[in-house]
């Protein structure tokens, strides 16, 4: 019987921690997927900061470095710079990229690393139960937005991560997909595959940004929290290309 | 993509399930163009409803159980 | 390892960086902060041209993150702050003693608390010697008394991190540098154990089960099986990494301990009263952590009285306090940029201690 879809190589074949419907568990796989589809196991090294993703080194069959939270950039600029011919990508969640992060993000952006981040916008603090994150949509109840997020109270708008770094000239590529459908994961897939081909290229920063299902922390069954993402969150965050080139 | 025999369609694509890797949140189920999965009467491991794959189905090989399953304990062979 | 061949004048800052090249640092991340710049400033002139990778980061962690990536990828790195930017870098330090990676770290001490004054302090010592950041580790520190001496502790700290596999701080202050002093050939190579090929290193899992950088143990026991290696690896280092410097010890009665540029201005201070027929001696601690236990307790025997020396309300003296608690300690310190001089030293032991 001859194999149409099976486990990538570059995924150990182990249990995940995540939780049931999680979007970092589709993510993971994805971004495997593209790793073996390119051939550059032996020379990937991955960078998982402090998020649900930290322990992404168990799941992957290459290198992976660990990084504090908000510094996987900084980290991954270090392992970059000095192996330029490995291919050096980030996996980060809100949090660590857009909030305690953001010095590091968008400078290593604006340097213009060349360096795939692969930006997982759950709009929340999964990993610490769900609290407000810098991309919580207005209105969203969180942990720490128990009447649910509302900028006139000094709580802040969601923040778009894609177009803000589309503007610097450092960034090659930057993009808005989502995982709501099996065919937005396949699109997803195309991205990250085309932001990894850029950093082989040496074509500088590339940036996917995912909109991705946390049923955990918001409360919601998987299938609620696809819907959430199909029918809420896209209304702050529209998807599609926002700078290539 | 299909074939008859004895009267029962049957599919030319088998779908594996890990069951016991199956944290039962039924995207796959969902998803499905053809309703080809069906979530078990007993319980995995976990102590979940894992998803499992029907009998008799109309299975195209399209891979989107595979695509969502956020687990990676689907897997699609062609006979 | 090549040398300087030329007797060149150089202040301690720039020393420090032109030793960190020759001792094979190919990583380099800083951020600018008085009173260390001439040192980001050479590393900036001088890493790209003899083959090693220079970043201005953005921030001091930013800075300390790039190394922790380039030492997780194999190199010697380093990076330099003072103390209000080493207060940033805690973080990670403490990563990169969880993660068990070699890299180096200068601290041009200057004044604090708080933005404090750009002049030489030596205040940082409880932050240096007591690990500084989150967590059970502890940091190797070297403080050099001269600008040759920086250069030797900077290659010595390197060999030290690799062996070990442990961050090492190299605990310079104002003075040291910003002072200029002929070096020349240092090419002597201190450190003599054998330093194992990085075979931990993230280069790409070829032919190898892949690597992985980290210091996060969620299941019960790990982290304190961890914990427990890391002991032993402390532990060895305060067997084995105990430094010091002594002068006018043998007959001395009065036995002063200092560090950094103190301990200079200190035997100053210690020849003047050697002229006043005072038998002063002066103990000078290289490494901080770990603490000379074994050679103080052993200079200290026959003294009578100890006086600890620093630009600071009192730091090291309690390390001295501990080690030798039969004896009278005296301590004379100056906080916020002051220098305790020599005068003031031989004045206080000429009143104090006789």
């Amino acid at each position: 019987m001859k194999v149409k879809f099976s486990r990538p190589k570059s995924l150990n074949d182990i249990e995940t921690h995540y939780c049931a419907g999680c979007g970092h568990g589709i993510l993971n796989i994805l971004v495997a997927k593209v790793v073996d589809e390119l051939g550059i196991r032996e020379k990937t090294i991955g960078v998982a900061p402090v998020g649900c993703a930290v322990l992404a080194y168990k799941y992957w069959n290459f290198d992976v470095s660990e990084a504090a939270h908000g510094r996987a950039l900084a980290v991954a600029t270090g392992i970059k710079r000095c192996h330029p011919d490995k291919v050096v990508f980030t996996y980060q969640g809100d949090g660590d990229l857009a909030s305690i992060g953001m010095a590091e993000t968008v400078h290593a952006a604006n340097r213009g690393e060349n360096i795939t981040c692969v930006f997982v916008n759950n709009a929340c603090y999964g990993m610490t139960g769900g609290q407000m994150a810098p991309t919580t949509i207005v209105g969203q109840k969180t942990i720490t937005t128990p009447l649910g997020r509302e900028p006139e109270s000094g709580e802040g708008w969601p923040i778009r991560m894609a177009e803000l770094l589309s503007g610097l000239k450092g960034v090659c590529f930057s993009v808005r997909a989502a995982v709501f459908n099996p065919q937005k994961v396949m699109q997803t897939y195309q991205y990250i595959k085309k932001a990894f081909i850029n950093q082989i290229e040496g074509r500088g920063f590339s940036l996917v940004e995912v909109l991705s299902p946390c049923p955990a922390a918001w409360r919601k069954t998987p299938l609620e929290s696809m819907k959430w993402i199909k029918e809420e969150m896209v209304k702050s965050f529209p998807l599609g290309v926002i700078k290539s080139g | 993509m299909s074939k008859v025999k004895n009267n029962i369609k049957l599919s030319v694509f088998e779908v594996r399930i890990k069951e016991d890797r199956c944290k039962g949140c039924q995207m796959c189920l969902f998803y499905c163009p053809g309703k080809c999965l069906e979530l078990s009467s007993k319980l995995n491991k976990k102590g979940v409803k894992f998803a499992q794959y029907k009998e008799k189905n109309n299975c195209i090989g399209c891979g989107f159980c595979y695509f969502i399953c956020p687990e990676g304990c689907i897997e699609i062979y062609q006979k | 390892m090549q040398k300087i061949n030329k007797r060149k004048l150089m202040s301690g800052n720039e020393a420090i960086a032109e030793a960190g090249i020759i001792a094979g640092c190919k990583f380099y991340a800083g951020y600018p902060i008085t009173p260390q710049n001439e040192l980001i400033a050479y590393m900036a002139q001088n890493m790209k041209k003899r083959g090693g990778i220079f970043i201005q980061a953005e921030s001091e962690i930013a800075a300390v993150n790039m190394v922790l990536g380039a030492a997780a990828a194999g190199v010697r790195a380093m990076t330099s702050s003072s103390s209000p930017g080493i207060s940033l870098k805690q973080e990670g330090i403490s990563y990169l003693a969880g993660c068990e990676l070699p890299a180096l770290i200068v601290n041009v001490m200057r004044a604090g608390p708080g933005l404090g004054d750009i002049s030489s302090s030596q205040s940082d010592y409880f932050q240096a010697t007591r690990g500084g950041g989150h967590g059970d580790y502890f940091t190797p520190v070297l403080a050099p008394w001269s600008v040759e001496e920086a250069v030797n502790l900077v290659m010595l700290g390197f060999d030290i991190a690799d062996y070990y596999r442990n961050p090492v701080m190299i605990l310079a202050d104002a003075i040291i540098g910003q002072m200029m002093e002929p070096v020349g050939s240092f090419n002597k190579r201190q450190f003599r154990k054998k330093i194992e090929p990085k075979d931990w290193a993230l280069t790409g899992a070829k032919g190898r089960p892949p690597n992985s950088i980290k210091s996060l143990f969620l299941q019960e026991g790990v982290l304190e099986q961890h914990n427990k290696k890391l002991k032993k690896k402390w532990d060895k280092i305060r067997k084995n990494e105990q430094r010091f410097f002594i002068f006018d010890t043998e007959d001395a009665d009065y036995l002063v301990v200092a560090y950094g540029s103190q301990a200079r201005i200190s035997l100053e201070a210690v020849n003047i009263l050697r002229k006043q027929g005072i038998k002063a001696g002066l103990f000078r601690p290289i490494s901080l952590w770990p603490f000379p236990i074994k050679g103080l307790k052993k200079i200290a025997e026959n003294v009578k009285k100890v006086l600890v020396v620093e630009q600071s309300l009192g730091q090291m003296v309690e390390d001295v306090r501990l080690c030798l608690p039969e004896k009278q300690i005296y301590f004379l310190g100056r906080a916020g940029g002051g220098v305790p001089s020599s005068g003031e030293i031989v004045k206080y032991i000429n009143r104090k201690l006789l």
